[in-house]
């Protein structure tokens, strides 16, 4: 059973030593646990800790208290099932968009030419055919976000990490981007944690939505299936009265803890 | 902006104007008696027709030769050394810290004084130039390369650490790349202090080389011979200048143009 759990994090905790002494407590205990081939966005307001539970789940940062599964198995190091899209451009900007692509694959050991011809194949699926020998920076920001993405999925992970992949991006674009994902995880569903703090953009994308309290000592106060059936059109779901209606109901849980970050309290 | 060819007039005007001043100064007795002025100063006719000869007869080859030759292995030597310690003490911050102050030490020393010490230790031959111009690359390479390696962007890195890059793969892909743009983007104060090295190192004590020849017509007075040399030495520095920005912009070329900086 816990085989067909890709993420479960048990008891997760992060705390930071803070350097004027003592310690600050940003994520307390949460439990999640990420079904294989689900979409779960992690929604909540800003600083309160979800992008550091990404980067557990990753790898990337270890938990203060309590473990992350992956499939059944420990984590111990850099999760090498999941691929991981950042908020950031996180290219190198030393190689062009199809050595971007390929050099997940020939770290691997598969040989350039192999690498080569896939990476080009990829960066067609994500719309950017004709742009492999562009370096980054003559590409837009939603390009080189079409090109990390290509960089992720050409290595098959069983697991996304996405943490506000499509923040920087002008509301457009986000919307083609978000589309785009939507599709290419449609036809392989992989397991999905999306960290966003765009209700909307969380509620057209996923199969679950959980909410996260503000910092510190940030926890999951809200866990939202989203019972919308798939293809959903990211344009036009936000006609549709159940999407209004789960808005309304997440929103009530959010909008407090919102207001905390930025209301009297939040000098505490 | 202006355009090229109007910029390059313009360039040329400079040059004629101060080449006409010069020469008024030095053959009209306005300014003082044209033997006395000729003793100092020398006349643009004179150096252009010394700067000729020398090429013609041939005789400057060897010497360029020489000061060429101490450039290149000065280069060589201290941007190799530099990046293998810059990389070594950027990955190792016990052995940086440790040996910060000597680096800081070291390095805050004017090099000249160096200069009798090592026609010293390795002689009056190219060795001591090339050592002299090795103190000047190896601190601008070394600082550059410990930077470029600190500075990686760390979300660069952890991208790449999910891409499934190991260490040695982290080095050659990142570390390596993020760096090498840091050295050439330092390319030309670097090169142009292996030649200064060079230089300097020659007219303290040589008996070939640019600076040796200059340093030879400062001692009889010659001051055509003083400026001749410069002369030479000027136009070898532009051309180095110019074969740098070549290499720099085959090597570079991922880099923007033009510092448009994208935010995202």
């Amino acid at each position: 059973m816990s085989a067909s759990v890709a993420v479960r994090l048990d008891g997760v905790s992060i705390s930071y030593a803070l350097s004027g002494g003592g310690r600050y407590d940003a994520v307390a205990p949460c439990d999640v646990a990420v079904a294989d081939g689900a979409f779960v966005s992690i929604v909540g307001p800003t600083g309160c800790g979800k992008s550091t539970l990404l980067n557990v789940a990753a790898g990337l940062a270890a938990p203060t208290t309590g473990t992350a599964t992956i499939y059944g198995e420990p984590l111990t190091g850099i999760n090498g099932r999941a691929g991981y899209l950042f908020q950031q451009d996180a290219l190198m900007p030393w190689k062009s968009a199809r050595d971007n692509v390929a050099i997940g694959l020939e770290v691997q050991g598969i040989d350039r030419a192999e690498a080569l011809t896939r990476a080009q194949a990829m960066l067609v699926r994500v719309g950017l055919k004709a742009f492999g020998e562009r370096f980054p920076h003559q590409l837009s920001g939603g390009q080189r976000k079409r090109v990390a993405l290509a960089q992720v999925l050409v290595r098959a992970p069983k697991i996304l990490l996405m943490d506000e992949p499509f923040g920087p991006l002008d509301a457009q674009t986000r919307l083609i981007m978000g589309e785009l994902l939507s599709q290419l995880w449609q036809a392989d569903r992989k397991a999905v944690m999306f960290v966003t703090h765009d209700l909307d953009e969380a509620i057209g994308l996923s199969d679950r939505v959980l909410i996260m309290s503000a910092g510190p000592h940030s926890r999951i106060i809200g866990d939202f299936a989203i019972d919308i059936e798939r293809p959903r059109d990211l344009g036009e779901i936000r006609n549709d009265p159940r999407f209004h209606r789960l808005h309304k109901e997440i929103w009530d849980v959010l909008r407090d803890e919102v207001r905390k970050t930025y209301g009297p309290e939040a000098a505490e | 902006m202006i355009g090229k060819g109007r910029l390059f007039v313009l360039q040329i005007l400079v040059a004629v104007v101060a080449i006409a001043i010069w020469q008024m100064v030095t053959t009209t007795g306005w300014f003082g008696n044209p033997k006395t002025m000729q003793f100092f100063f020398s006349t643009p006719v004179e150096v252009f027709a010394r700067t000729v000869k020398v090429f013609v007869d041939g005789s400057i080859w060897r010497h360029l030769g020489i000061t060429l030759t101490e450039t290149i292995l000065a280069f060589a030597v201290g941007a190799g050394a530099g990046i293998v310690i810059g990389f070594w003490f950027a990955r190792q911050p016990l052995i940086a810290a440790i040996f910060d102050p000597y680096v800081k030490m070291i390095n805050a020393l004017p090099r000249v004084v160096l200069a009798p010490i090592f026609a010293l230790w390795f002689g009056l031959g190219i060795w001591s130039k090339v050592a002299l111009g090795f103190t000047l690359v190896f601190f601008v390479v070394f600082f550059n390369v410990y930077q470029g390696v600190k500075e990686v962007n760390p979300v660069i890195l952890a991208n790449a650490r999910m891409l499934g890059m190991n260490e040695r793969q982290l080095l050659r892909h990142v570390y390596w790349p993020a760096a090498l743009s840091w050295v050439f983007s330092s390319l030309h104060t670097s090169v142009g202090f292996a030649l200064v090295g060079a230089v300097v190192g020659e007219y303290l004590g040589s008996s070939a080389g640019l600076g040796y020849l200059i340093q030879q017509a400062e001692g009889v007075f010659d001051v055509a011979g003083v400026f001749s040399g410069m002369l030479i030495l000027a136009i070898f520095v532009v051309l180095i200048d110019s074969l740098v920005s070549l290499i720099e912009k085959r090597l570079l070329k991922w880099r923007p143009t033009h510092d448009i900086d994208t935010k995202a």
